[in-house]
């Protein structure tokens, strides 16, 4: 099959350029359905179904708030999350499917290139909301208007204040391969996380596989999620965090704890994260309308304000203070690549740390 | 000279015996039960992706280095568990059964808490002491004796640390057999010993110690048996050291894209594996099963150990910090501290925990309700079977009693993940589709449940003599007749013993539930599990205390702790 021109390269440029540019890319493809405005007849419809199932791969903490936030706006309506790893969510959505199991309404997942591969069994329902297509740049959105993008990021490194002194601390990548880090690092999986399968290809294309090789002898601690390196790093439990997410360790240092995040020489992976509404879903006016939430600038600005993640959406304000994604250099993201190139990725990821 | 009988002119109203319905309908629920996943597995084992007749994924087995080292490891792993668990069980078996050591009832109702704590629990709650650098363990001996930073007394996440968390959880099952061993020896042979001039410690050594060794034995066979599969510790504990076992390969194998048959082979050792030592004990101990020693209770002798109690009872409960009291405290903490591993103070202390369990996840009551629906129907329904398989077996009220009676125990013989897998094959797919409802997880967890269920009522059967069932079938009751209303009341301490022995077992169940469970029937186990991945500790240690709460509640509810099963069925 043919793959439509989906590239997020640039993705960095066009992020940045697109708070300026922004109203220019309200033209919206022949392909994509009409913009859904949120009307009262789709929020009684929504009430109605009373509930709204949402399989998000995403920090628990980060998403419920969300969907406390979306109960508060839209009462009578209960979002309830499944949640764990993208990659792990990918074969569980699988799995389900297979045995005509179809629970979710909505999915969000930090793995870019499950939404190729969904968009290609047709598993998803063509839906833009109005706020997607008038504010959110193309590179933004799939140009058939099954998703777009919800949330964006970086995998970033991490030290613990209280066990690195500033100036000690890791630059980049390559740093990690020193030996005074042997023993010191946390380090999630990319049979797990979307965050970390996405960082895997990114610096394997940049830094070759060698790295990973090298890193393998570092004697990581290897945890499952992209939200757990921050949170052993603020426990003190490892010096060093290889890789995870700079969300959360801004998170634990606007609350105090003693954790810092390292943006790496080499340019931090970029992980953008789409949603969906599934064409299977049982809830399917709640779930349009969870969608139009999450896409809206309340909801963005809730999630970036709360995270510290970055929105697609112009309107969306930095909260003062944070470094907003223009200003950190990253590497280029590729989910049709990484699509091609999973399962070999952790096939080589395993052979070089154990599991 | 013809005698009429009553009987010739009046004929009884013929009853219906439903004696060879309940066989059949037995039979048949425990071919679904076992053989159709066995049956799947093999299957799957020796095909490829195409459905095309292999070897291949078993000479991947022995030729792939990533195999062989989880067997290995598992090997490794399951011989220490199962040395340890003796080491430390056997004293304290002897201790709690044959001394004068204050607080035994005690000492056995502790050793009953670290048999319902959940293993995967109390790994986590391990994490939280001994990781090498924040473990509470750790800071506080950093902070005593001075040692530097990036050193550390105890590292869990390590083989040694694996060996010893799958220890804790372990010993209880050895202790159990030693205590009931040591329980019947009769006194009349320690008398004997006695009144022939043996003293005290001669009579110890000669008499009872070597009646208690096919226990110890036995014991060791079920700590390897179960630290060899186990799912949930090494999962937690091994897989951040960077090692995998054999159930967390098999586990494994499900990523994406998952390779059933890959799984199906893998599982084969395992089970391999049980039955040949399921045998060996079989053929150690006789056919008695698990009662090692016959004869009437005499009163045990005490040996009196005068000052020694005091080691004695020091040696005990240093034991029990292991599994109960440090774990315990552990979650505790992590449940009303900010941070996870630092000792509540007034600095941090908080409720977030508690309210973010219970008001913002969103998985919490359906998780909670599931467990508690699948607790209740499966250790009701599975103490019915139990009862009927365990009345027809010792009755031999029908032919065929013995293949009931085989059949349930079989079980026992497929590890939990292992039977996952199978149920996983087979009710994935038509005509029986059952994943994805509770249905699937209420097979499994019964399966497991079973074979120990059934050999408790077993044995309280065997203690309740037939004189008055017999009345009752000579005054024109049918058996089912006679076991409702006679059978049954008279049993009814093991009966609710059964009950919670099998409601336990399904509240700490991981290793089948993990393959088996969908978003809309999860349990409380796999939503800790989950939680662990994403390192969401204080929500663990809420819920994990909950789970405990439940756990404990309705234990002493049902029955005011029993010694669990087995030590208070063979007392009845």
């Amino acid at each position: 099959m043919q793959r439509r021109p989906f590239t997020r390269r640039g993705v960095l440029k066009a992020s940045a350029g697109a708070v300026a540019g922004a109203l220019a890319a309200t033209q919206v493809k022949a392909a994509a359905p009409e913009p859904a405005a949120v009307t009262p007849a789709l929020i009684e419809a929504a009430k109605k179904e009373g509930k709204v199932v949402w399989y998000a791969a995403m920090d628990l903490p980060v998403s419920e708030r969300v969907a406390r936030s979306f109960e508060a706006k839209y009462p009578g309506i209960a979002v309830r999350i499944e949640r764990t790893g993208s990659e792990r969510q990918f074969q569980r959505l699988a799995q389900e499917y297979t045995a005509k199991i179809y629970a979710p309404d909505i999915i969000n997942a930090s793995d870019a290139a499950h939404f190729v591969a969904w968009k290609r069994n047709g598993w998803l329902a063509p839906f833009v909301p109005e706020e997607v297509a008038r504010f959110y740049p193309p590179e933004h959105r799939d140009a058939d208007g099954l998703y777009a993008t919800s949330r964006v990021y970086v995998s970033s490194l991490g030290y613990n204040t209280n066990l690195v002194k500033a100036e000690d601390a890791p630059r980049s990548f390559m740093d990690l391969l020193h030996p005074r880090w042997l023993g010191k690092m946390v380090k999630a999986h990319p049979a797990y996380s979307g965050t970390i399968m996405t960082a895997t290809f990114q610096i394997a294309r940049e830094l070759g596989w060698e790295y990973f090789e090298k890193l393998g002898k570092q004697k990581v601690l290897q945890v499952q999620s992209s939200v757990d390196p921050p949170k052993k790093l603020a426990l003190g439990e490892r010096a060093v965090m290889a890789d995870g997410n700079d969300f959360n360790v801004i998170q634990f240092k606007e609350a105090g704890q003693p954790v810092e995040v390292v943006y790496p020489a080499e340019g931090a992976p970029l992980i953008v994260c789409p949603n969906a509404v599934l064409k299977a879903a049982p809830n399917p006016n709640a779930a349009r309308l969870f969608q139009s939430y999450l896409f809206s600038r309340e909801g963005q600005q809730a999630l970036c304000d709360f995270a510290a993640q970055h929105s697609a959406h112009p309107q969306v304000t930095e909260k003062p203070g944070r470094t907003p994604l223009a200003k950190i250099k990253v590497m280029k993201d590729d989910p049709v690549a990484v699509e091609a190139q999973a399962e070999e990725i952790k096939a080589r990821y395993s052979k070089y740390f154990g599991v | 000279m013809a005698i009429a009988l009553p009987a010739e002119s009046a004929p009884r109203p013929h009853k219906i015996d439903l004696s060879w319905p309940i066989l059949v309908l037995f039979s048949a629920v425990l071919v679904v039960l076992i053989v159709l996943p066995m049956s799947w597995l093999f299957y799957y084992s020796f095909v490829d992706r195409t459905g095309a007749f292999t070897l291949g994924n078993f000479r991947t087995l022995v030729s792939d280095q990533s195999f062989v080292d989880p067997l290995i490891t598992t090997v490794i792993l399951a011989t220490s568990s199962s040395i340890f668990c003796c080491l430390v069980a056997a004293p304290m078996g002897w201790l709690v059964a044959r001394t004068d050591m204050p607080l035994r009832r005690t000492v056995r109702a502790l050793v009953t808490a670290s048999f319902v704590t959940p293993p995967f629990l109390g790994a986590i709650a391990w994490e939280l002491l001994a990781a090498p650098n924040s473990g509470l363990i750790n800071k506080a001996w950093r902070a005593i004796s001075g040692m530097p930073q990036d050193e550390y007394l105890f590292n869990i996440y390590s083989l040694p640390g694996l060996i010893f968390v799958v220890s804790c959880y372990t010993f209880p099952y050895v202790f159990v057999l030693i205590a009931n061993a040591l329980d019947r020896i009769p006194g009349d042979l320690e008398d004997a010993s006695s009144v022939l001039g043996g003293r005290t410690w001669t009579t110890a050594r000669r008499v009872t110690i070597p009646l208690a060794l096919p226990a110890l034995l036995a014991g060791a066979l079920v700590a390897f048996l179960q630290a060899m599969t186990l799912f949930g510790s090494p999962a937690i504990l091994a897989i951040p050291a960077g090692f995998h076992t054999m159930t967390t390969k098999i586990w494994s194998l499900f990523n994406y894209p998952p390779k059933p048959e890959l799984a199906a082979a893998a599982s084969i050792p395992l089970l391999v594996l049980t039955i040949a030592l399921l045998r060996a004990e079989h053929r150690i101990l006789g056919r008695r099963g698990y009662s090692v020693v016959g004869g009437k209770q005499g009163d045990p002798r005490l040996v009196r150990l005068g000052w020694l109690n005091w080691v004695a009872l020091a040696f005990v409960f240093l034991v029990l910090m292991c599994p109960v009291f440090l774990p315990y405290g552990a979650l505790l903490n992590a449940t009303f501290s900010r941070v996870a591993t630092t000792l509540i103070w007034f600095d941090n202390f908080t409720l977030h925990n508690i309210h973010f369990v219970f008001f913002e996840l969103s998985a919490t009551k359906l998780a909670v309700q599931n467990t508690f629906i699948l607790g209740v129907w499966s250790a009701t329904v599975g103490t019915i079977m139990a009862l009927i398989i365990g009345y027809l077996t010792t009755r031999r009220a029908i032919a065929g009693h013995r293949t009931l009676g085989f059949l349930a125990t079989a079980p026992v013989a497929i590890p939990g993940i292992v039977l996952g897998v199978g149920l996983f094959l087979s009710y994935a797919r038509p005509p029986f589709v059952l994943y994805g409802t509770l249905w699937i997880l209420f097979l499994a967890f019964v399966t497991i449940a079973l074979p120990a269920a059934y050999q408790q009522m077993q044995s309280a059967f065997r203690s309740v003599h037939t004189d008055l069932e017999d009345a009752g079938r000579i005054l024109g009751a049918t058996r089912l007749r006679t076991l409702r209303d006679i059978t049954a009341p008279l049993l009814r301490t093991s009966v609710l013993a059964t009950w919670c022995f099998i409601f336990v077992g399904v509240i700490r169940e991981l290793s089948a539930a993990i393959m088996l469970f969908t978003s809309e029937t999860k349990v409380i186990s796999v939503l800790i599990f989950d939680l662990n991945e994403s390192g969401d500790l204080g929500a663990i240690s809420v819920l994990g205390l909950l789970m405990l709460a439940i756990t404990f509640s309705v234990v002493i509810a049902v029955n005011r702790i029993p010694g669990f099963g087995g030590v208070r069925l063979r007392n009845t």
